[in-house]
This record gives structure tokens, sequence and C-alpha cells, in this order.
């Protein structure tokens, strides 16, 4: 009965995720698509507190739905012409088709084909918290990558702002130059 | 049938074609981001499904998860912020049409 009800949890969460990044993947409309993919994070979300690393699974709630859906909606929203209508939204149809079955059915073959070395019973092993563990990890083993991570995030940020603010157009004294001024010499 | 590491290798498997078909066929920008964060959502579900279900004690998975979930937040802001630079120089963002560096 227990683990029934462990594979139907299972199961319901496959079909939520691979229904809607399906929706994702084929709809016309962007808002549909992003508003399926939302589905998608939180089904992965709770896929990964099911696989018992619920540390991934809240910062994917953070940051998945929290920052990286909401940027999408604001870039869908300021791109306009969100319905798709009138416009073709498919390059390479049938190759793309193509190279989805090829990509499918190959990792499938080899994902199923291999002998990998994993647990008779899963459900032997010991589950606890994650947090602890990761945080250990993080200052002891993966310093370094954690530092280059927070490192690589500020100049990802910084490089953001400075692509995506609006240069203006007409040439000579930029006005913020007197407004720096000061600044630097005070 | 116990759910074991093979169903969630499907599960991924199947997010990264949907993914990858994204990627291949749509013209739309933005579009083609989300098609790269299904990408990078299911290798992090390879990572926690080896994490969970090969016989190790300690959550080395879960820490190249967060580095995974870095990157896309990373790499979401910058493609953003690209998009959008794209939409205010061409006015849009279906990127066949985009075929010049100098506007």
């Amino acid at each position: 009965m227990d683990a029934l009800l462990h594979n139907l949890i299972f199961y319901i969460l496959a079909l939520i995720v691979i229904g809607s990044a399906a929706i994702t993947a084929f709809a016309r409309n962007l808002v549909h698509a992003a508003f399926s993919l939302l589905f998608t994070f939180f089904g992965l979300a709770c896929l990964y507190i099911y696989l018992a690393a619920d540390f991934v699974g809240l910062s994917q709630v953070i940051v998945y739905v929290g920052g990286i859906l909401i940027l999408l909606l604001f870039g869908v929203m300021f791109t306009g012409n969100v319905t798709g209508v009138g416009v073709k939204q498919v390059l390479h149809k049938r190759w793309g088709a193509l190279a989805l079955v090829l990509f499918l059915f190959v990792l499938l073959i080899t994902v199923l084909g291999t002998p990998w070395p994993a647990m008779e019973n899963p459900a032997d092993k010991e589950l606890s918290s994650t947090v602890s563990p990761i945080g250990i990890l993080l200052l002891t083993d993966y310093l370094l990558p954690f530092e280059i991570a927070s490192l690589l995030l500020l100049i990802a940020l910084i490089g953001a702002v400075v692509i995506a603010q609006s240069e203006p157009k007409v040439e000579g004294a930029p006005p913020e130059a007197e407004d720096t001024t000061p600044e630097t010499s005070g | 049938m116990t759910v074991g590491l093979e169903h969630c290798l499907v599960v991924s498997v199947i997010l990264f074609s949907l993914g990858i078909f994204i990627v291949m066929t749509r013209r739309n920008g933005i579009r083609i981001l989300m098609g790269v964060e299904l990408i990078l959502n299911s290798a992090n579900l390879n990572l926690i499904a080896f994490n969970r279900f090969l016989p190790n004690s300690d959550a080395v998975g879960s820490v190249f998860a967060v580095f995974v979930i870095i990157l896309a937040a990373a790499e979401a802001a910058v493609a953003l912020a690209i998009v959008l630079s794209i939409y205010q120089q061409f006015s849009t963002v279906q990127l066949d049409e985009i075929n010049s560096m100098k506007h």
C-alpha cells in the first residue's frame, strides 16, 4: 500500500512535468507557454523533494519560479506579439521533429540498456535533510567553485544591467557625466 | 514495480528532448530560453536521481544541482538582457530575422 502510494505520487508528478513541458514546447501563445513552464518547475521541485533533495527543491521554487520565470514573463510582455497570431512560429519543423525522436530513442536505449550500479532496495537508504551536508560540502570540498559562482553571479548581474540599459541615440556630452564628477572628487 | 533510477532518467530524457526540440525549431528568442531552462532542469533531475539511488551517503549531487541553478540564474539574466537589447535595435525577437551585426 505504501509502495503503491509512492509510485502513484511519482507518476502523477512525472505526468505534470512532462505534460506541461509539452505544452511549453507546442503552444502557440507565449504566455501559455510561460505559465505551463510554471507547472513544469513546480512539478520538478516536488520531484526533487520526492527524491529527498529538499534544499534543491526549495531553491528551485525560489530561483526558477520566483526569479527566472518572472524574468521570462517580463521578456514576453516587453517584446510584444504575445499571441503569435499571424507569425510563423516554427522553423525546420521536420528536422526538429526528427531530432526530437532521434534524441528520445537514442537516449532511452542508452538509459535503459546501461547496467547502473543502483541500489537493490532504494527504500533502505536512510534519508535525512540535505541542508547541512550541502553547507558543509560547499564550505569545505567545493569552496573554490562556490566563490567562483558568487563572482560569476556578480559579473552576470552587472553585465545584464549594462547590456539592458538603453543608450542615448544622440552623440555628445552625456548628461550623467556632470553627476558623476563630484561623486568621484568627493 | 517500484520507482527506481530508470524512471527518473526516462522523465529527464523526455524533458531534454522537448528542450532540444524547442531550441531547434522555435523562432522566438524567449521561447528558446524556455527550452534552455528545460534542458538545464533535465540535467538537474539526473543529478538528483543519481544522488538518491546510488549507494553513497553524502549530498554531492545536490551540490552540483545547486551550481546548475546558479548558472541558470546568471544565464537567464544575461540572455533576457540580450533579448531586450535586440528588441530595442531590431523591434523583433524572431531570431531568423536578426541577420546583421550593425544596424
